[in-house]
């Protein structure tokens, strides 16, 4: 047989035959080591199938995050520009009043960096932790160009006695080091003081824990209504008759391929105080025709824009569920005297509950990172993180503050996520 | 769904009100979309039905607000002929963005197919290694809330050689963001977890043993897949396609941090369209979409039905 090395079975009918004391393929080799070498070999075939995209995700994906990620702890924007006050800071102990060295270098620091225009990036840094302090670093470098002539704490106090604070100093001190962790302290509400002691920020400006918190609530109460009016669809569409299910699904995926701003845009339509809604309330007399209510640009107009974008992913993972249940449990459970409601709640809900998990997990993990329609019809109360994140990225330019934000939400999406792995399982995603 | 004869009254009357409760979980499920359908027709620029719509007076209805999509941004509306349509074709604001989101979602969608199925070719074998952990790395560009994803992105495409400094090369290349390519690369990450979830799912009732028999007949390795595996899965890869294809279509917070000017796509448009002066223009983008979105669905529809009948399942 001139085939007889690739032939398999030939290899398992010699060595079956009980001839010699280890299993071997046609070519002598020992049988477990040939299947090792092709089970490796399949193992690298499948792995190099993945591996053109999985560098793809890494590269656009994964590195740009941790490269974000590492911007809420690394910020050289002082310690770069003003290297020889930074190098004081080092050498002395928090709480040290700065003394004639700590002044010179400051001065010289504030001289170079002028010369070199990068008196803006330092403001800018300096201003992230005390408000305030980006005009008095520019105004100041625009009257030292060129030099400044000692004594240096008389000169620089004579420009602008800001200089002589003690908080600016401290803020200074904490901005001298490019790691630093006063970005996250930031982002849930507390500062250092002076001394460096952490501690809560002013009252009026708490905003970013009251966010998140409306943030993880506004999810909840959406995942909850989600829930509410998924539950009947999905249950509707599993229990009819194949071709009445497919008409009536069409309903729930039209929503679900139309697109974002167009849904969106129906509800500004809709809910407007000069909108279809309160027209036809006025019309059918509930409510005067100077009463209009407001139910858009506020958290009303958030819950409810959100709520009917993510319905579908709520419905579609319970209704493929719901199919797979055995109606005859129901039945039995009729048949030995159990009333409907019984028999729903011991014996169908139950089994509706990986349906349930998988739609709710998947419903509030969108819900927590969702940005478009918060921004367009959330008003200011609507709002949501993803919000504050983009104001700080392209309206305040707080980037390091934004990079943390983003890494708290981050965290929190990404324990739901393992989370939804651990309980779903991600390969057992459906779409439509 | 009828109810069996053995259900009391109450439990009877129970049962229409649940089906009324689900008519109106559906109304609120679709008219939203629908409304804006004759809304779009308004003469008047309103977002509500006008006396004269409400009386179906023709004078109510007009086609204006389509009419100002193709001449919106013209430098010489009141051309006539050829001169118009040239015109409109390389000036008009909403037929740019209208091109630029086809070329986008064109390209982003062939980089996300091709590089999707490809991979779920093999997370679908039973030898993938670490089968799971990769799943879930290639799937989390879903999952990450965009505005995080677009934020790394604004970084990382504002400098993309910043990567290889760490290494320690400097060389030089341009910015990506601002360019075609910096917004499809960054579509194509966006949609590729549709793909993926799509193809992997074809593959799932996929018999490997016809690989096997086509190899035993003597075909090579590309020819059992282009004549075997890929006629099969083709379903599911085009409709991994479109759901690429829409992703890229209807996506803008990526195109708000990424994109130049020359980018403008059809959401961002109207993204600017709605935070600056709302107009029932919008509206009239929004019935063309939705219009655009029921014949993606309806093909989606045809795709897995023929799916399922030439994978020999029965529906259900």
């Amino acid at each position: 047989m001139a085939n007889a090395a690739l032939d398999p079975h030939a290899a398992i009918a010699t060595t079956a035959s009980g001839l010699g004391p280890a299993l071997t393929t046609a070519d002598g080799q020992p049988l477990a080591r040939a299947l090792a070498r092709s089970q490796r070999r399949a193992r690298r075939r499948a792995f190099l199938l993945v591996l053109p995209l999985l560098a793809f995700i890494v590269i656009t994906f994964v590195v740009p995050i941790g490269q974000m990620l590492q911007r809420s702890f690394y910020n050289d924007g002082f310690s770069a520009n003003m290297p020889q006050v930074s190098a004081w800071f080092a050498a002395t102990e928090r709480g040290t009043d700065p003394d004639d060295a700590a002044w010179t270098a400051l001065a010289q620091d504030l001289v170079a960096s002028a010369d070199a225009r990068s008196i803006g990036v330092v403001g800018t840094r300096v201003n992230y932790d005390m408000p305030g302090t980006r005009s008095l670093f520019t105004a100041t470098g625009r009257q030292v160009r060129g030099g400044l002539e000692p004594p240096y704490r008389e000169a620089l106090l004579e420009i602008n006695d800001s200089w002589g604070d003690p908080r600016l100093w401290s803020v200074m001190r904490e901005a001298s080091t490019p790691v630093t962790a006063n970005f996250y302290l930031s982002a849930v509400d507390r500062t250092r003081d002076e001394d460096g002691r952490i501690q809560q920020v002013a009252e009026q400006q708490r905003i970013y824990l009251t966010l998140f918190w409306r943030t993880f609530w506004l999810s909840a109460v959406i995942t909850g209504l989600t829930f509410v009016l998924g539950f009947p669809i999905a249950h509707l569409l599993a229990t009819l008759p194949m071709r009445q299910s497919n008409l009536l699904m069409i309903l729930v995926l039209l929503p679900f391929w139309t697109s974002l701003l167009v849904r969106t845009t129906s509800w500004m339509v809709l809910l407007q105080q000069q909108g279809v809604v309160n027209d036809i309330l006025v019309w059918m007399g509930v409510i005067g025709g100077g009463q209009r209510l407001q139910m858009i640009y506020n958290q009303t107009g958030t819950i409810i824009a959100m709520t009917h974008i993510l319905l579908p992913f709520m419905i579609l993972p319970l209704y493929s569920v719901m199919r797979t249940i055995n109606p005859s449990y129901v039945r039995a459970a009729r048949s030995l005297g159990a009333t409907s409601w019984t028999a729903f709640r011991r014996v169908y809900f139950p089994q509706t509950l990986p349906g349930l998990g998988a739609g709710a997990m998947l419903v509030f993990i969108l819900a927590v990172g969702y940005y478009i329609t918060p921004a367009l019809v959330g008003g200011s109360s609507g709002q949501l993180i993803s919000n504050m994140i983009a104001q700080h990225m392209t309206g305040t330019l707080n980037w390091s503050l934004a990079a943390a934000l983003a890494a708290l939400l981050l965290g929190a999406v990404l324990v739901l996520y393992w989370l939804y792995d651990r309980l779903v399982g991600v390969d057992n995603l459906k779409l439509g | 769904m009828a109810v069996p004869t053995y259900t009391s009254p109450l439990e009877r009357i129970w049962h229409y009100t649940y089906l009324a409760i689900c008519a109106a979980i559906f109304f609120f499920l679709i008219a939203p979309i629908l409304v804006i359908i004759p809304l779009s027709f308004n003469a008047e620029p309103y977002f509500t039905f006008t006396p004269a719509m409400r009386s179906l007076d023709p004078d109510g209805f007009s086609l204006r607000w389509y009419e100002s999509l193709l001449t919106f941004g013209m430098q010489n509306p009141s051309a006539e002929g050829w001169a118009f349509w040239s015109d409109a074709w390389t000036n008009a604001n909403w037929v740019k963005a209208a091109k630029n989101s086809i070329i986008i979602g064109v390209f982003s969608t062939i980089v996300a197919t091709v590089l999707g199925t490809l991979a779920a070719l093999g997370l679908s074998r039973p030898e993938m290694p670490f089968r799971r952990a990769i799943m879930a790395i290639l799937i989390s560009p879903m999952i990450v809330p965009l505005i995080i994803t677009a934020t790394g992105m604004f970084f990382f495409y504002s400098n993309p050689c910043e990567l290889l400094v760490l290494v320690g090369l400097d060389p030089q290349c341009g910015r990506l963001a601002g360019t075609y390519l910096g917004v499809i690369l960054a579509h194509a990450t966006l949609g590729i977890p549709f793909v993926i979830i799509t193809v992997t799912a074809t593959l799932v009732g996929f018999d490997q043993s016809l690989n096997r028999a086509a190899a035993s007949l003597g075909a090579s390795p590309r020819r059992t897949f282009f004549k075997v595996t890929m006629p099969l899965i083709l379903p599911g890869v085009i409709s991994g396609a479109l759901f690429a294809f829409v992703t890229s279509f209807d996506e803008v917070v990526a195109v708000l941090f990424i994109a130049g000017p020359d980018q403008q796509t059809i959401p961002r448009q109207m993204w600017n369209g709605i935070r600056e002066q709302i107009s029932p223009a919008i509206l009239a983008v929004a019935t063309l979409l939705v219009i655009f979105s029921i014949a993606l669905l309806t093909t989606v529809e045809l795709l897995r039905r023929r799916s399922e009948r030439i994978r020999g399942v029965t529906p259900r």
